[in-house]
């Protein structure tokens, strides 16, 4: 399992966990204003780095897509080295 | 004057029934203990439908939601509320609506008795045997008594609640002729939390760079002179613009005349370095205030009436030169929302703002332009708090705004050294960074009105779903 980020307001924290297909969470506090994006951008992210089966939980204290997007590809590389 | 030790014994004697409109003020802010000692009681009482005035609400004010949840009050009345009585009133409607005024509006309805209070239960941190009372010392001391002041004149039984009876008060806040009797507690309140959570200076880079602006646009709209006015509340950002505006006035040798609003230990410090001739208090934010206010002649308590009532002619808000405000949102004609989120949750309410805003010869609203993804300026706010009409400009980390009713400051800052920009700009701009929010809150069912401070219905609150 592999946790990048924080709680801090306008941060998130993601984490992902090895699965047998892909799962994403999202649980934002401006879900209803920005959801849909916030799930746009896990989504593009996660295609770019050919990520296909895991389970990514983004818990979003109201963070821009470009705080989403550097957590999340550090979230990933991180799992890639320790070879998940 | 008549002292009960039992608030049961109280209420008996009060004959409290159904119906009833009851008062408290929130000068304990945080840590009251009358509120709930009072209601407590109530709700072990099958009497329903009462009304309640509370000037504000806090978190801990619990035994209102309880009253709630028994079906006991059937409406709510006040000018600030957060917590769990907030969240519980959006989602389950009153039979009587949920009534949000202005501080100055508050005690304006009441001193025209278009509020009538039955019985006014008024924390006194301490009362002389006689029924005088003051908030300058005791074991709960809390400073000004501000806002009960009205409740303490015009309610038809008054009910002061205390933990400390002296022999004899000099000057009271509240005069024994309208005092109807006394009830003795343990304790009234927690020092710890009458203090405001919010009265440090900012250190935060976005809120030193909005306060950096805001400064310099006071100062080129050439209101930093001798014997100029200013209330800036307690708000981190608001601090961090008393500071500059006092390092402006110790460099060019100027003395201002009078401060008001709540007052905090920055303010008492410009009192004690004659910077300021008087401080024009309505409610204490934190322990030096109380100590100013109860040792410095030259830090005065006022009431509501005497601070923002728009019938007193004599209001001190009346000759204030510059207000400075927060927002949880502005929108696209200047109108300013610190009731509700943009989710449609109750998180504030006026206070003083929509008086201030309309009293002051220049009201500027700072905030950050980004708050956790949500930009602050819409379209059109969930909630008008303040008219647009009364508010003069908007500073964020990004530029200022000026409302372009106010063709003769945007006259002035063309010849200066401050840039402005077109609000839309702004709106623009944020959403450059947050992109564009799908959707806001559904309106349907009407729960509660928002008051102007002369009592007209400016805007509606509705059911959270």
């Amino acid at each position: 399992m592999i946790i990048v980020g924080t709680l801090e307001s306008s941060d998130c924290l993601i984490t992902i966990i090895p699965a047998e297909t892909l799962i994403i969470e999202v649980d934002s506090i401006v879900y209803d204003a920005f959801g849909q994006q916030i799930c746009h951008v896990i989504k593009h992210t996660l295609a770019k780095a050919n990520i296909t089966k895991a389970h990514i939980i983004c818990q979003d204290k109201g963070a821009l897509d470009y705080t989403i997007k550097a957590r999340l590809e550090t979230a990933i590389a991180r799992y890639q080295e320790e070879g998940f | 004057m008549i002292v009960y030790d039992s608030v049961d014994i109280l209420l008996n004697d009060l004959k409290l029934s159904d119906g009833m409109q009851l008062s408290f003020h929130h000068h304990l802010r945080d840590g009251d203990h009358v509120i709930n000692q009072i209601m407590n009681a109530v709700n072990t009482r099958d009497i329903h439908d009462l009304r309640l005035h509370p000037s504000s609400i806090f978190p801990s004010y619990t035994a209102i939601l309880e009253a709630l949840k028994r079906n006991r009050i059937s409406q709510l009345t006040t000018s600030y509320m957060n917590g769990p009585v907030a969240e519980y009133c959006m989602k389950h409607p009153l039979k009587h609506g949920l009534h949000m005024q202005t501080h100055g509006g508050r005690a304006r309805a009441i001193m025209t008795e278009e509020t009538v209070i039955d019985i006014a239960f008024i924390a006194a941190p301490t009362v002389d045997v006689l029924g005088n009372a003051t908030g300058t010392i005791g074991p709960a001391a809390c400073g000004s008594l501000g806002y009960a002041i009205a409740d303490a004149k015009y309610a038809k039984t008054v009910i002061l609640v205390t933990d400390n009876i002296i022999d004899h008060i000099e000057n009271p806040q509240i005069k024994k002729d309208t005092v109807s009797a006394i009830l003795k507690l343990k304790s009234i309140g927690d020092p710890k939390g009458i203090i405001s959570g919010t009265t440090t200076i900012t250190n935060d880079p976005v809120g030193i760079q909005i306060a950096k602006k805001a400064t310099r646009l006071i100062e080129a709209l050439g209101y930093i002179k001798p014997g100029f006015s200013f209330q800036t509340g307690a708000g981190g950002i608001s601090l961090k613009i008393s500071e500059n505006i006092k390092q402006l006035m110790q460099q060019n040798n100027i003395q201002s005349s009078f401060i008001t609003g709540g007052i905090t230990q920055y303010h008492v410090e410009m009192l004690n370095l004659g910077m300021v001739k008087s401080l024009y208090d309505v409610q204490c934010f934190d322990l030096v205030a109380v100590d100013s206010l109860k040792n410095n002649p030259k830090h005065r308590s006022m009431s509501a009436h005497e601070y923002a009532n728009p019938e007193n002619p004599n209001r001190v808000i009346k000759n204030l030169d510059v207000v400075v405000l927060g927002a949880t949102e502005i929108d696209l004609d200047f109108n300013v929302n610190v009731t509700t989120d943009s989710y449609n949750m109750i998180i504030g309410g006026s206070g003083g703002h929509s008086d201030t805003a309309e009293d002051a010869k220049l009201s500027i609203i700072v905030a950050p332009l980004i708050k956790a993804r949500t930009p602050i300026i819409k379209q059109r706010v969930n909630t008008i708090t303040t008219p647009g009409h009364t508010i003069d400009c908007f500073v964020c980390e990004r530029g200022i705004a000026v409302n372009p009713r106010r063709q003769d400051l945007i006259k002035i800052l063309e010849k200066s050294h401050v840039s402005i920009i077109p609000i839309e700009d702004l709106l623009a701009l944020s959403h450059d960074y947050t992109g564009i929010p799908e959707s806001f809150p559904s309106k349907k069912e009407v729960i509660g009105n928002v008051y102007d401070r002369h009592g007209r219905i400016i805007d509606y609150l509705y059911l959270k779903e």
